[in-house]
């Protein structure tokens, strides 16, 4: 019968209380496509495997690293596996088609990389054309592409037109995992451009170094840079998680301003729901001085106020995440090329009831200490 | 027979600022069992106030009220509201009927605090709407009854928990005669018929010729008549 009084209670002011569930839909709404903006671009980082150690050029990514260190640093104790790969840089017919696409050492880099996901015959099929190239599932959907198509990709950093065969398509081990890479041959890369430009022949933009363990110290990153020490083209080794938070550490300040958002969207909807509560239960005061005169105590005032204040922050926040699953469908089909993983996480969901919890309870709070220390002959508002 | 209530040197006073107002000075009174007592006197004389620490809403400054045996001023708070949720049944000016709730509902509301079942709460609920002529109006919300039946509905409410005494502050003055006759037919009924024990504060000498037994309050001082002062119930 308390429970019966308590959603009766919620709904007395049916425009308020929808009005209060809508403010709070929206915020939690708000909260969890921000806290999904932010956790895409993690998903590099996220994806990336604590075994991995990306070597590059000590000035900057875009200086090359010669071919021969290839060798040196497959000697390095503790190291197994060494790929190694080019950004290309290629545009598929108009520049607004953005992907990011690599030429790769295949057989390393895919053995570096367990978690795409390759049928064995569309693999091997991609070994053996010079021109094949491998590309996620969600880009090959974006473009319509099938095994066997013919794909062209102007050159920016390497010139010309470069024609590839569309050999094997990968999947995502998980849901962290970008489907969205293009990859081809580093050997055709490189046999192009002896002919071309032979200046520019065996220069390597990266190497993907795969260690035993995964326990990786300053020892075995340096250990690598030291080799190079004093060369012509000293190198910087990090584990690929640094490397990608590299990246991110950019638009760092604007991560921050997004997650400080997300926080402030919260506080603002707590300051509302408390409002409507305290209204309500403003006006309530006389049927709490009854209750209390007729002998019940402040846990039961507690229980009825805290309850309707749940009963409507859950309301809006189960309204908010279910939402938020096509809001953030929505979201990413209209940005994904900038977002290749956009995925509501566990976590987000999460933290949306937690949110609401928190809100509820904050919404509470002071009504039910006003409702309960009121003397009940003024909460009566003189008894007669 | 030992009277019910038994109070006994009575002070109260209210602070207001820095000074304070004295309402109740050293007041005793005796009310038997069943008696229908009527508070008059004029407005700001204590007849509230009195009735408050007589029901236990409020506490004393000095003196003591006992109410077959129990000296309520003695009571914690917790203490204070069990004991009212167990002897005392309120009856309002404004009926104070809980707007999302029936009139069943609002009748069953304080046999909540007890440990009756289901359905024993229906049999008491259904007992007390017949007793105040109301069963046909269970299911209607307060605002669907008028003032008169509304504060009939407080009657049942302030009777389903058998309580040793009914108080009533005023329980007419928002209604029309009519509905004040029923009222006040109904609570001396309760009186004479069941033998409750009840205390009534009112405005309306009609309304006191129904009780009893009638005292005045003036100035914090309780008479069997009215003062000089008070001509409007001479
Ligand atoms: N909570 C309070 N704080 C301060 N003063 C109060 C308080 N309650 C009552 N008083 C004062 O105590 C005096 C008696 O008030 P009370 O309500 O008992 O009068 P009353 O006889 O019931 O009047 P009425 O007939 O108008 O209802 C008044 O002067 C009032 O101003
Ligand atoms: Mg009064």
């Amino acid at each position: 019968m308390l429970l019966k009084l308590l959603f009766r209670n919620a709904f007395r002011h049916r425009l308020r209380t929808a009005l209060t569930v809508c403010g709070i839909c929206v915020a939690i709404l708000s909260f969890g496509l921000l806290r999904t903006v932010v956790s895409a671009w993690y998903a590099g980082v996220d994806a990336s495997s604590a075994t991995r150690l990306v070597t590059r050029n000590a000035i900057s990514l875009v200086f090359p690293l010669p071919l021969s260190y290839k060798e040196k640093i497959r000697g390095v104790e503790g190291v197994k596996l060494v790929s190694l790969g080019n950004w290309f840089g290629g545009i598929y017919i108009e520049e607004k088609n953005f992907f990011a696409n690599f030429a790769v050492d295949s057989k390393t880099y895919l053995d570096l990389y367990p978690e795409f996901v390759i049928p064995a015959d569309q693999k091997l099929s991609f070994f053996k054309e010079r021109k094949g190239c491998v590309v996620g599932r969600k880009l090959a959907k974006r473009f319509g592409w099938k095994i066997g198509d013919a794909i062209v990709l102007r050159g920016t950093i390497f010139p010309g037109n470069w024609e590839f065969v569309l050999r094997a398509i990968y999947r995502g081990r998980d849901k962290t995992i970008d489907e969205n890479q293009f990859f081809f041959h580093w050997d055709y890369l490189n046999e192009t451009m002896k002919k071309i430009q032979p200046r520019r022949a065996d220069q390597v933009g990266f190497y993907m170094v795969g260690m035993a363990s995964p326990d990786i110290t300053a020892e075995t990153t340096e250990s690598i840079d030291k080799l190079f020490k004093n060369s012509f083209a000293e190198t910087l080794t990090e584990t690929e998680k640094v490397f990608q938070m590299g990246f991110i550490s950019l638009s760092q300040t604007i991560l921050t301003v997004i997650q400080l958002v997300s926080m402030v969207v919260i506080v603002i909807i707590m300051a509302v729901a408390a409002n409507t509560m305290a209204m309500s239960v403003r006006e309530r005061m006389s049927e709490y001085a009854v209750f209390k005169t007729l002998g019940f105590g402040g846990g039961y005032l507690a229980f009825l106020i805290l309850g309707e204040s749940m009963v409507i922050t859950a309301l809006g926040c189960g309204m908010g995440i279910l939402l938020t699953y096509p809001a953030a469908d929505a979201f990413a089909r209209a940005v994904g090329e900038f977002f290749p993983v956009f995925n509501v996480a566990k976590e987000t969901i999460y933290l949306d009831i937690a949110a609401s919890v928190i809100i509820g309870v904050v919404a509470a709070v002071f009504p039910i200490w006003r409702a309960v220390s009121v003397p009940i002959a003024s909460g009566l508002g003189r008894i007669g | 027979m030992a009277p019910v209530i038994e109070i006994k040197d009575l002070t109260k006073s209210y602070r207001r600022g820095s000074q304070s107002i004295v309402v109740l000075e050293n007041l005793s009174l005796d009310i038997e069992e069943s008696e229908f007592l009527a508070l008059m006197g004029p407005s700001g004389s204590g007849k509230s106030t009195l009735l408050n620490l007589i029901a236990g809403l409020d506490k004393a400054d000095s003196g003591s009220i006992r109410v077959r045996g129990t000296d309520i001023s003695s009571l914690s708070e917790n203490g204070l509201a069990k004991w009212r949720a167990e002897n005392v049944g309120f009856i309002f000016q404004f009926y104070n009927l809980i707007p999302v709730l029936t009139a069943f509902e609002n009748v069953e509301l304080p046999l909540i605090l007890t440990n009756l079942s289901r359905k024993e709460r229906k049999e008491h609920v259904t007992t007390a709407l017949r007793l105040v002529n109301l069963e046909d109006r269970m299911e209607h919300y307060p605002r669907q009854l008028s003032g008169g039946q509304q504060q009939r509905v407080a009657i049942a409410r302030a009777v389903v928990t058998d309580p040793t005494i009914l108080v009533a502050d005023e329980p007419t003055g928002d209604l029309d005669r009519r509905s004040a006759e029923e009222v006040l037919g109904l609570m001396e009924k309760l009186s004479s018929v069941i033998g409750k024990t009840v205390v009534m504060v009112t405005h309306d000498p009609r309304a006191a010729k129904k009780a009893g037994n009638i005292k005045y309050l003036e100035k914090g001082v309780l008479a069997n008549a009215p003062q000089a002062s008070f001509p409007e119930c001479i």
